[in-house]
């Protein structure tokens, strides 16, 4: 384990740069080269939406080492404040990118507080419990919500004024606007990793009780990690309702949450890009298994079941065990 | 422990899978693309998995049926169709990605679907924007072609008005105008409840109700409500396995001897896989199988029956009126353009081999409903056929049913 | 107006002892092996399908008594073959496992069964109505109640009189230590899951004799179930039975007053109890947390 941090730490500065360029200029040349390879835009749109969020929660999951089942949940807020504060309030999509974020991430730190002396599968199954709450409003208050039917009458509106307006509704222009906003939450997560309270909560990760020892206030760096997580998690539902200009109740269910965790853990874990190849894999696979055939469910059951009892340290896992070993 | 060697067998499956998954994704563009330029694609997006893939499937079923007949004919425009089934999985994102995928990958001419009305509706907003002609056959909300109605979307099966307009007078002549309503509480629940009480106040009628959960199963509490009251009529509003449940419980309480039982939909698949006490009730069937009066009918559920061993419902229906739909408006406008097929569309009647029905089935321009006839009956157990679970009452045409546009509210803007 | 709140209460108590046996299935793998069993509401839907094949031969109460056991033999073989491999792991391992089996049971369902809903003949006994003009009950809700009732005593006798109960709860609370007694744990474990398994099996008869039988039927009943649980106290048994009843009193009594919110209900619970008392109505300090 050490072996492997010491390894990525001192790798040398070149190859260290490589892999991030090449990330970042895939990502950029998405919608020129995945039609090819018989995509389409909106699916590279909904890897760069699933990736993010994955990547707040294995915030939480991966660099702090506590399972939550429910992001999804916070996914969901931010989807519905987006499209609430478009519908009722609100032209600007920023706006509703704010409102959103900040709706999902405070119902993540209220929640928080609530469970953050609770460990393992005890913690998982309150958060799944929590995010089915808000799955339930959210399909019951037919008058605010749309309830089962889901929130409509909402769109994706220009950004900016005057001159400098940037339309969003074409999905090529959508897909590099989300990218920017990808890319500026990427960057900030890094940021928190690389911070001495970033290494902390990898501390926490590794032994927490040795965490606590060492003077830590643990339930704290818990609860902040669990509330910075919710913040990102939610701002990846907002850029999910302005993809699909709606908003409906299942992406509050906790299957959605069970997805999340899977793209964390078949990525990788302990890798920061991790979660992005493994939200890649899945929604590129499920995109292609569901239009294959009507048995898709049993296919994506299969690939959980295998991850877990094969391939546990995920595609980034892997690799980095090869080059350290 | 499991003593699986891991490293060179883990790897080695890693490669086989990519490579094997690479070569599939690599090569089917380029067979598509192959076959692109001769056949016209359709796409049809339905709920093939989750509570709705019963009814989803029977319109796959009529669609298929119905693109094999049209390609034995010559095809479109000369040209085969080929349909392309995609699975929304009754969730809204998987429905609105499915439906870009069509249009912009596989460069489909035309979108099908969706049962569920939240999806059909999503569908329409990327359909509108991409100028992409759209059929919803079987998605019921009124606001599809009413308050959200769009230039290039139509839809086949009935809006809750006509089908609660349709029934009320007989259940009230029959019964009495005194009623209590069992409704599940979200958006297509209230759009019943709303237009049976038009109907209802309309002749003067009485009611009182209750709001269920949409998956509530136990229903002992407002049945009990309902005897008290003592209603002519009970109106189960519920859809899917609660509807059932619903009937169920009625009938375990012995409270057909109190009242009668009725409705707008109880659909074949639904009816078929209750017990016999529970195939009771006065319902409207949106198409119904058994029209000995009429030759093309007759034709068409022999030669349904004997290629798919099934016995037709409103819904094999749907899906296939929707593709003969296609094909009558791109013979009209000689073009799959979206706005041409739009315009074409309008007031366009349906031949007698494809509407299955007497009178006249058109397309009403000012809102794109389809108008055919609703079928009032009663459900009763099988009486020979194991198909046969409805006797007909009463035809009434859709039009009369359905109210003026202007009362939909449906404002049509069109194409720029 | 008071027969009005028995009733409802009667109800109540009726539904609940429903959520009881799905919840206690549940809370037995959770509590010793430490997992989730997401399969759970499967495992009720493989029950009633069990029974759907079944009926035909053994007649109804031959299904209702071997369902059970043949759902819980499978749930054996599953417990074999993959989820015994999760266990002292991460828990995020054995959530996705298990979450993964649902997916594949759920879809194994509705491709061998198909997806329309389909039913059991019941013994006509059963079907009759105890009284319609007072209390509508059937004769078959008071049955469940019984067997419900008969299952909820036998098991906590089981778990309190016999070795292997003991073993059980004594492996609740210290693993470790029952195994270095010379317990072979392999086999508690596989025998717990079973037993969990044998109850979402009779949940799964029971519930296909009221509702019918379909694939995803048991997601409707999962999410109860884990909320029985937290609302009575991770580690409790007692705290689950008492859950349980106190959801299904909750959901019952909210039908009849506000039908609406008769789901969101037991939710509102959930979030009470987090607040007052967050270790559950009957919780041990200290019980996996």
């Amino acid at each position: 384990m050490t072996a492997t941090i010491l390894a990525a730490t001192q790798r040398p500065a070149q190859r260290r740069w490589l892999p991030l360029a090449a990330i970042w200029l895939a990502l950029i040349a998405a919608p020129f080269w995945l039609p090819l390879l018989g995509g389409y835009t909106a699916l590279a749109g909904k890897v760069l939406v699933f990736g993010l969020a994955a990547m707040g929660l294995n915030l939480l999951l991966g660099f702090t080492g506590v399972l939550s089942f429910g992001h999804a949940a916070y996914f969901g807020l931010g989807a519905y404040g987006a499209g609430l504060m478009l519908k009722y309030v609100t032209d600007s999509t920023l706006l509703g990118v704010l409102a959103g974020t900040l709706l999902g991430g405070f119902a993540g730190m209220l929640f928080g507080l609530l469970i953050v002396r609770r460990r393992g599968v005890y913690f998982a199954m309150c958060t799944i419990a929590f995010g089915q709450i808000f799955y339930y409003i959210a399909y019951s208050w037919n008058d605010f919500t749309g309830g089962f039917d889901g929130l409509r009458g909402f769109h994706r509106e220009p950004i900016g004024f005057g001159p400098l307006t940037f339309d969003i509704a074409d999905g090529t222009k959508f897909y590099y606007f989300a990218l920017v906003v990808f890319a500026i939450a990427v960057g900030l997560i890094g940021l928190i990793l690389k911070s001495p309270f970033g290494r902390t909560l990898r501390a926490i990760r590794e032994n927490e009780r040795r965490a606590r020892f060492l003077g830590i206030p643990v339930e704290r760096h818990i609860w902040l990690s669990f509330s910075i997580s919710c913040f990102f998690t939610a701002l990846a539902g907002t850029l999910y309702a302005l993809l699909n200009n709606f908003a409906d109740p299942l992406t509050l269910h906790y299957s959605l949450s069970g997805y999340f965790v899977i793209m964390v853990v078949m990525g990788g874990m302990r890798a920061f890009w991790g979660p992005l190849l493994g939200a890649a894999v899945f929604v590129v696979l499920q995109d292609y298994i569901s239009s294959m055939t009507v048995n898709w469910m049993s296919f994506i059951g299969l690939i959980f079941m295998l991850v877990v009892l094969f391939f546990p340290r995920g595609l980034l896992g892997m690799l980095r065990r090869r080059s350290a070993g | 422990m499991a003593k699986f060697n891991a490293s060179i067998g883990r790897r080695t499956l890693i490669k086989a899978g990519v490579a094997l998954g690479a070569s599939q994704v690599v090569t089917a563009p380029f067979i598509i693309g192959a076959r692109g330029e001769e056949s016209v694609k359709i796409g049809l997006v339905d709920p093939l998995t989750g509570v709705l893939s019963a009814l989803a499937q029977s319109e796959v079923d009529g669609a298929k049926y119905a693109e094999a007949e049209i390609n034995k004919k010559g095809g479109i425009l000369g040209r085969q169709v080929e349909l392309l089934v995609e699975d929304s999985a009754n969730d809204v994102g998987t429905g609105v990605q499915k439906t870009r995928k069509l249009i912009d990958r596989d460069n489909v001419s035309v979108i099908l679907g969706d049962v569920n009305s939240g999806i059909a509706y999503a569908m329409s907003q990327v359909t509108n924007e991409k100028k992409v002609f759209h059929i919803v056959p079987g998605g019921h909300t009124d606001p599809i072609t009413g308050t959200d109605c769009k230039w290039n979307v139509f839809r086949v099966c009935n809006t809750t008005s006509m089908d609660t307009a349709a029934i009320t007078p007989e259940l009230v002549k029959r019964f009495g105008k005194k009623w209590f309503f069992i409704t599940p509480d979200y958006a297509y629940g209230h759009s019943l409840q709303d237009g049976f009480i038009k109907a209802l106040t309309k002749l003067g009628g009485t009611y009182e109700g209750d709001y269920l959960p949409i998956n509530n199963q136990d229903f002992s509490a407002t049945l009990i409500k309902a005897k008290a009251y003592a209603p002519n009529v009970l109106l189960n509003n519920m859809g899917g396995l609660t509807q059932i449940n619903c009937m169920k419980q009625f009938i375990q309480f012995g409270m057909q001897k109190d009242m009668a039982l009725g409705g707008a939909l109880y659909e074949l698949e639904t009816v078929k896989a209750v017990q016999p006490e529970a195939q009771a009730g006065w319902w409207d069937m949106e198409w119904w199988w058994d029209q000995p009066k009429v030759p093309e009918v007759v034709k068409f559920v022999g030669e349904y029956r004997a290629a798919t061993k099934k016995t037709p419902s409103a819904r094999d229906w749907f899906g296939y009126v929707a593709m003969h739909s296609v094909r009558l408006a791109a013979e009209k406008a000689k073009s799959l353009e979206g706005p041409k097929l739009a315009s074409a569309m309008e007031d366009m009647e349906l031949p007698p081999e494809v509407a299955l029905q007497p009178g006249k089935v058109r397309y009403r321009a000012g809102d794109h409903e389809l108008m055919p006839n609703i079928f009032v009956g009663q459900c009763h157990p099988p009486k020979g056929n194991p198909d046969n679970v409805f006797s007909v009452e009463v035809m009434i045409p859709g039009e009369q049913a359905a109210g003026s546009v202007a009362e939909t509210g449906c404002k049509m803007v069109r194409p720029s | 107006m008071i027969e009005l709140i028995l009733f409802n209460l009667t109800n109540g108590l009726i539904i609940g002892a429903f959520y009881v046996l799905m919840a206690l299935g549940l809370s037995l793998i959770l509590n010793l092996s430490n997992v989730i069993n997401f399969a759970h509401g499967n495992f009720l839907a493989l029950g009633g399908y069990l029974a759907f094949m079944l009926a035909p031969v053994t007649g109804y109460w031959g299904a209702l008594l071997i369902s059970p056991l043949l759902a819980a033999a499978i749930g054996v073989v599953l417990e074999r073959l993959m989820i015994h491999r999760v266990y002292g792991r991460d828990p995020v391992y054995s959530l996705l496992l298990t979450f993964g089996l649902a997916f594949v049971m759920q879809d194994a369902a509705r491709w061998y069964w198909g997806p329309n809903p389909l039913q059991i003949d019941m013994p006509d006994v059963l079907k009759a109505s105890l009284s319609s003009s007072l209390f509508f009950i059937t004769w078959y809700r008071v049955f469940m109640v019984a067997i419900v009732v008969a299952t909820v005593v036998g098991l906590f006798a089981f778990l309190r009189y016999t070795r292997v109960g003991l073993r059980i709860r004594a492996g609740t609370l210290d693993l470790e230590t029952v195994a270095a007694l010379g317990v072979n744990v392999k086999l508690l474990r596989t025998f717990n899951f079973g037993l969990g398994c044998l109850l979402a099996g009779l949940s799964g008869v029971l519930a296909t004799g009221q509702l019918g039988l379909n694939p995803n039927m048991g997601d409707d009943l999962l999410m109860p179930s884990f909320i029985a649980i937290i609302v009575g106290g991770v580690g409790s048994l007692a705290g689950t039975l008492f859950g349980g009843l106190l959801i299904g009193v909750a959901a019952a009594v909210t039908a009849a007053v506000y039908p609406a919110g008769s789901e969101v209900v037991i939710f509102v619970i959930l979030l009470l109890v987090m607040l007052i008392r967050p270790r559950g109505l009957m919780g041990e300090e200290g019980m996996l947390s």
